[in-house]
């Protein structure tokens, strides 16, 4: 019984505990067991069995009240940089290894206020630095796929790596994950779920560990793009407590789905076509375009021509900011400390002792785009090539494009440790498709649409105008209906 | 550009970490092989280009000035590694 009821998109078990099928508190075991034999994949970083089992139980009655909301009973994972209130928040680091919020992320706050049950706190990069999830404290996280006849052990992605790995291995129904340059998407592409990454403000930031403050949006990771409209509409909105957060009314994204695409102009933008794209990418890429062109939409070439200076630029100002964010991690408030002779070197021992290479790499770099002398050279100017990059989508949007259609990644998922050599830009090189959003605050969500020639799933991605995400789960419908979904062909971790 | 090791250090300090002497060499490698791939960005005309402050057009909401959170001095320094009668302690800063 319990394969049977995670086996269940979101959508279809909420229709099971609206029917009576089973209940939520059924639901939350048959998850709990899973999650109980998954440790070979190190997703979870902290299981809440305890608090799952009461949330569910508190649902099944509010249920039995006739009170059910729009996530009723549905047990979810929660990317660990989310604050979850005396619920232990680490964001993958040492230096918030025992770190206990007293307080909830508003993301999650809503969740919960519509219904959903915690499962537990899931992976990632530490600080959401990475795009595999191999700098988290807790060790890396491993995909549940694997080549055809393989079993060497490979990256989910990252940073929201767990997020990925566990709505793949179906140890939740879905899951709440951040995304600064791909953190959502990429690691979505490799496990061959559904994930969004929505306009920047069309979430609240409060409560979410900070990373690059104005690129960091939340976003959902699920088993279907229903699933993730379902579970977006409860993420969004606006929240006083953030002030970047938009006051625009969140509109009902599941009805959006299945709607036609007849007519909408599709952009392909040529730049993307980069140097070493592998043909699989290539032909992927076509296939996705013919699925969008059969259901009736417009394909055309554009030009974006600032592509090729997203990646550095986003390098730069994600790091500057994150120098800056990174800096209230100094042992006095919260987190580990090492004592020193004077309150300086307290600091700096401090800081040396919690955060791993990746952070320490990129506080160092932002810092020194910062610092005087270089802080126009570096950071002025790769503002000014911020715009430039938002200038090309805002160029294509006004001359008619609905939505942009193009890869999630250069590559499937890749081995652990095949990118953690001496060279930190190789993994960088990740993010090539996914960055341009972040720096020109777009929504954009990555689908999956077919398998590699050794049977790993490949993503594409949509990106839309601001606040277009209802249009990008119309074309992404097309997509999963005409590609079909990619689930993980066996449990070998279980 | 690139760094030379007194650099590292430099920027070490004013990032307060700590970083031994077999560090500064690793880090060098691995700050410049970063610095050269965003050294790119010389090459775009930026000339006129405003730099982005607001990746979306909004004005900043003000809220009345009056507490609306707070109260809660136990369970903000729940978390601090050292407190002492209802403040964070700290070595001494001021001699």
């Amino acid at each position: 019984m319990s394969n049977e009821l995670t086996r269940l998109t979101l959508t279809a078990a909420r229709e099971g505990l609206a029917q009576g099928r089973f209940s939520a508190v059924e639901l939350t075991e048959a998850y709990l067991g899973a999650i109980d034999s998954s440790a070979a994949l190190n997703a979870y970083v902290l299981a809440t069995h305890d608090k799952a089992r009461a949330m569910a139980q508190t649902s099944d009655e509010r249920r039995a009240q006739g009170d059910v909301g729009p996530l009723e009973g549905i047990p979810l994972g929660v990317k660990d940089n989310y604050a979850t209130d005396t619920v232990r928040t680490t964001a993958g680091s040492k230096i918030l290894g025992n770190f206990v919020p007293p307080y909830e992320s508003t993301v999650t706050g809503k969740l919960w206020a519509d219904g959903a049950v915690l499962l537990g706190k899931l992976n990632q990069d530490e600080f959401a630095m990475g795009s595999s999830t191999e700098s988290s404290a807790f060790g890396p996280t491993v995909n549940p796929w694997r080549k055809t006849g393989s079993t060497t052990k490979l990256v989910p992605g990252g940073s929201s790596g767990g997020s990925a790995a566990a709505v793949a291995a179906q140890l939740c129904a879905g899951a709440a994950g951040t995304d600064t340059g791909g953190s959502i998407r990429q690691p979505a592409a490799f496990t061959g779920t559904v994930g969004i990454k929505p306009t920047y403000g069309r979430c609240s930031r409060w409560g979410i560990i900070a990373y690059a403050s104005s690129l960091d949006q939340a976003g959902p990771l699920a088993r279907s793009v229903n699933d993730a409209a379902i579970l977006l509409r409860s993420m969004a909105g606006h929240d006083p407590k953030d002030s970047t957060s938009a006051p625009i009314a969140v509109p009902d994204y599941e009805a959006a789905v299945g709607a036609s695409v007849r007519g909408k102009r599709i952009g392909i933008p040529v730049e993307y076509r980069v140097d070493g794209m592998s043909s699989e990418i290539a032909m992927l890429w076509d296939r996705g375009a013919q699925m969008l062109r059969d259901a009736g939409a417009e394909v055309v070439e554009i030009s974006l021509p600032h592509t090729k200076y997203a990646l550095p630029a986003y390098y730069i100002v994600a790091l500057a900011e994150a120098s800056s964010n990174l800096a209230r991690y100094d042992g006095v408030r919260y987190g580990e400390r090492v004592a020193g002779r004077d309150i300086v070197e307290m600091y700096e021992k401090t800081r040396a002792a919690g955060f791993g290479p990746e952070v320490r790499r990129r506080i160092m770099i932002g810092t020194y785009v910062l610092s005087a002398g270089y802080y126009d050279a570096y950071y002025v100017r790769a503002q000014k090539v911020r715009t430039l990059i938002k200038r090309d989508f805002e160029n294509a949007f006004a001359e008619g494009i609905d939505a942009v259609l193009a890869p999630a990644t250069p590559s499937p998922a890749f081995g652990i440790g095949e990118k953690s050599g001496a060279d930190p830009v190789e993994m960088y090189l990740q993010d090539v498709f996914t960055v341009t959003l972040n720096m020109a605050g777009l929504p954009g969500i990555s689908v999956p649409a077919g398998l590699s020639s050794e049977g790993l799933p490949l993503g594409l991605q949509l990106i839309g105008r601001p606040f277009g995400e209802e249009g990008l789960f119309s074309l992404a419908q097309v997509i999963e209906e005409a590609a079909g979904r990619f689930p993980v062909p066996e449990a070998w971790w279980a | 550009m690139s760094v030379d090791q007194a650099t590292v250090r430099r920027v070490a300090h004013l990032a307060r970490i700590a970083v031994t002497d077999d560090e500064v060499a690793h880090l060098q490698g691995e700050l410049n092989a970063i610095l050269a791939f965003v050294d790119e960005l010389a090459q775009v005309n930026v000339d006129g280009v405003e730099p982005m402050t607001s990746v979306t057009p909004m004005q900043l909401p003000l809220r009345a000035d009056v507490v609306n959170d707070g109260d809660c001095a136990a369970k903000v320094l729940a978390n601090a590694p050292l407190a002492e009668d209802g403040f964070y302690a700290v070595p001494k800063v001021v001699e």
